[in-house]
């Protein structure tokens, strides 16, 4: 028996998915640069995977470039748009809760003469409109703000910072890390007036390696690797074709009945919450309505350590992730739980659980049921 | 230059006196199996109480080296320039053309020793030092001779098919050969000192087996990976180590439970003592090897080794005992054990200890803080033997 509730790190690739791929690999190998039949062949699954994605974003083909994944195409964007815009400035706005890809490129750049401002969020992990409103300067040039925070999630407030943007100051870009959020929520750049929004394949039942970021029209985006001059020179490197399509029909499927997952995700999430309430020393971190994320649920548990509660449960063929700790203090290092607040004990008790289109209502029940048996035992046998 | 050959010397093994041959097969042995890693053929082979590799195909001088750095029971190795026999002069010209290219700045001082094995060669030792040191000051006029201290000792050697020109030697490990002094068992956990143990006692030519103690759900299998992991590492030099992983959850929880909190790790250690001897025994180690050195955390005070020793009929050897942490570090980073042995993993000697350990533990108290087990403890210590599960690991 397995019960695999870590969606948030990585999604089991969907049978149709992964049949796609096979004959990309197994017949249409060709690569999509070259003349030949064998390569026209090869691009049309570039071009239809390209496709199907613009039509989940309400958006042209053309905005969307490939990539190998979240990381590469949040370090891109931020990059790109930070040396493209130099001219116009060098100061830059984050929240603190974003993925280390987007940290780490903002700590980057810091050290590259740019000044990133750090947003706090409130206890439940939320970035203020105001604040960034507040943190805009005449010379800022990029605000990026994650979707849904991959620790907790929470959903921060995009559509209002991106009208904010556009009302007050339109022409800072504006970069979305949609790589918890995209396939759970309906995302229309354009009218959210995002500029840069980053994706990532394996989050949504698609193949890892695989990813691509939105750029809108009126972006001057720059290469982050240079060689053959694939995606009009902007990504260069051969087209990785049966990524490319896994990604795109794994986008169909996920938009194809989006309405339905998304509320049969937020039952199981309620099941999940209202069993981890009734059990005794437990916290729910951030929201649990339909404010949050569909799919990412954050407990602590008093009196146990995370990483013992989480091979305790996989002992019993449960998968589940723990909640990082970090001692450090800069901006840059500090995690989402101690952002809100928690204390060290907290931290270091702290599980997520994650859940896909594919949890059954039977799996939460069995995981409950499992944590009412474990917990005590490891209580019984704390660090003195 | 290209090396044809490396003559090996060894340390002890001389002075062995009868056993010197049973020492010198276990070298060539080892030299042989260590070779099978590297590209190139070789041929091992003892002859006039020397150990000789010839080398042939494609192979790497800088590969075989370093590879023979790994085998204990060689002191130096020496990179050897093979030529033909075809008389004085051209082996002076030879001789000439190694020192350019050897030592290229050409400012050294030098001495010429000659032998011969083949007696009728043109000129005997003496005249043969004499004329080689004066064909190559002729040819390098900034080098000088100097009998007593020189900076390149220069050996020529006359043999049956072929004349040997070398002059380097590279420090090998020192050591005894392995399979020369029997098995022990290492008590291996994750962190820096065990895994330089197990590596210097087999550098006194013992074989290491090694037993982990895991903890789960407390240790994780990355946890037990990263020993199998340690023990690949040292087995480049120690041979295939034989890893006993034994799951010790239960009797650390019932140590927890019945025994005062403030003993826990010295108890512990005792148990681990005794589960590591009995395999021991059952594979016919005649010591356990730990990473101890005294004083380092509150469990190695000499009071609480003490107590950890006592539990044991089998010699405990520690090769670390009055190390520093700092020395330690210095071995297990030449051994390449040291960036794996700093991964953050828990092991189980930290899970459960105390803020306030006892330092200076009396036996007859650890004994009488034991007798709270005594319903329990030979259950569990027979489910803990029997979940063994061996690993062989090699790298």
């Amino acid at each position: 028996m397995e019960i695999y509730l870590d969606n948030s790190a990585t999604t089991r690739v969907d049978p149709e998915v992964l049949a796609l791929m096979k004959t990309v690999m197994d017949e249409d190998y060709g690569n999509a640069a070259s003349l030949h039949k064998k390569g026209v062949e090869a691009e049309k699954y570039v071009r239809r995977a390209k496709e199907q994605i613009a039509e989940t974003l309400k958006c042209a083909p053309q905005n969307i470039y490939f990539t190998s994944g979240g990381t590469e195409s949040n370090n891109w964007a931020i990059r790109s748009a930070a040396e493209a815009y130099q001219r116009s400035g060098k100061h830059l706005i984050t929240s603190s809760v974003e993925h280390p890809s987007v940290k780490n490129t903002m700590k980057y750049l810091s050290e590259q003469g740019y000044d990133a401002t750090w947003l706090p969020v409130d206890s439940e992990g939320l970035v203020s409109v105001e604040d960034v409103k507040n943190a805009l300067r005449p010379d800022t040039i990029l605000v990026s703000v994650m979707q849904v925070n991959n620790e907790i999630g929470a959903v921060e407030p995009i559509a209002e910072i991106g009208e904010m943007l556009h009302r007050e100051k339109p022409d800072v870009l504006f970069h979305v890390d949609a790589i918890q959020s995209y396939g759970k929520y309906r995302i229309n750049p354009k009218r959210m007036h995002i500029d840069l929004l980053s994706v990532s394949g394996h989050k949504l039942h698609g193949p890892k390696g695989v990813g691509f970021l939105y750029v809108s029209d009126r972006v001057k985006l720059r290469p982050l690797l240079y060689g053959g001059g694939q995606q009009k020179g902007m990504r260069s490197g051969t087209e990785n074709v049966p990524g490319e399509a896994g990604l795109g029909l794994a986008a169909e499927k996920m938009y194809r009945n989006l309405d339905e997952n998304t509320a049969g995700l937020y039952e199981l999430k309620a099941r999940l919450c209202s069993g981890l309430q009734q059990i005794e020393g437990t916290r729910i971190n951030g929201k649990k309505d339909k404010s949050s994320a569909p799919h990412i649920i954050s407990c602590s548990f008093s009196g146990v350590r995370s990483e013992v509660l989480l091979h305790a449960l996989e002992d019993r063929g449960i998968y589940v992730s723990s909640g990082s700790a970090c001692a450090s203090s800069h901006p840059s290092e500090i995690s989402t739980l101690l952002s809100i607040g928690l204390t060290k004990e907290e931290q270091e008790g702290t599980i997520r659980f994650s859940l896909s289109i594919h949890t059954k209502e039977a799996e939460i029940d069995e995981t409950l049921q499992a944590l009412q048996e474990i917990l005590p035992v490891l209580r019984r046998y704390q660090r003195r | 230059m290209t090396f044809h050959a490396f003559l090996i010397k060894y340390a002890e093994i001389a002075i062995k006196g009868n056993n010197r041959k049973y020492f010198e097969d276990a070298l060539v042995k080892q030299i042989r199996w260590h070779l099978k890693r590297v590209e190139g053929e070789f041929s091992v082979y003892k002859t006039q109480g020397r150990i000789y590799v010839d080398a042939a195909g494609d192979y790497d001088t800088d590969e075989v080296i370093e590879e023979l750095q790994h085998v204990f029971g060689i002191l130096w190795i020496c990179p050897v320039v093979r030529v033909e026999d075809r008389g004085f002069r051209a082996l002076s010209e030879d001789v000439v053309r190694y020192m350019d290219e050897t030592y290229p700045d050409n400012k050294l001082s030098f001495k010429v020793e000659s032998r011969r094995t083949r007696k009728d060669f043109e000129l005997n030792s003496q005249e043969m030092n004499v004329e080689l040191g004066h064909d190559i000051l002729q040819a390098f006029p900034e080098m000088r001779v100097d009998v007593h201290k020189p900076d390149v000792m220069l050996r020529v050697e006359v043999r049956e098919d072929y004349i040997n020109i070398y002059s380097q030697e590279i420090r090998g490990q020192g050591g005894m050969p392995l399979g020369t002094s029997g098995k022990a068992m290492l008590l291996l956990s994750g962190g820096i000192d065990s895994p330089v143990a197990g590596y210097m006692i087999s550098r006194r030519g013992v074989f290491i087996d090694a037993v982990y103690f895991h903890a789960p759900p407390y240790t994780s299998d990355r946890a037990k990976q990263k020993v199998v992991d340690l023990a690949k590492i040292i087995s480049r030099y120690t041979g295939p180590v034989r890893l006993h992983v034994v799951n010790f959850t239960d009797i650390q929880l019932a140590i927890y439970e019945k025994c005062p909190h403030d003993e826990l790790t010295i108890i512990m250690r005792r148990y681990m003592m005794k589960i590591a001897e009995h395999f021991a025994k059952e594979t016919e180690c005649d010591a356990l090897v730990t990473g101890e050195s005294i004083g380092q955390v509150a469990s190695q005070t000499m009071q609480s080794l003490l107590c950890t020793n006592s539990v044991c009929t089998l010699p405990v050897y520690r090769p670390l005992i009055a190390f520093d942490k700092n020395d330690i570090v210095a071995i297990s980073e030449k051994i390449g054990a040291f960036e794996t042995s700093i991964l953050p993993y828990e092991d189980c000697c930290t899970i459960f200890v105390a803020k306030h350990p006892v330092t200076k533990p009396r036996l007859s108290v650890i004994e009488k803080s034991e007798e709270n087990l005594k319903d329990v403890i030979d259950d569990l210590m027979a489910r803990a033997i029997e979940s063994v599960e061996v690993i062989l690991c090699q790298a």
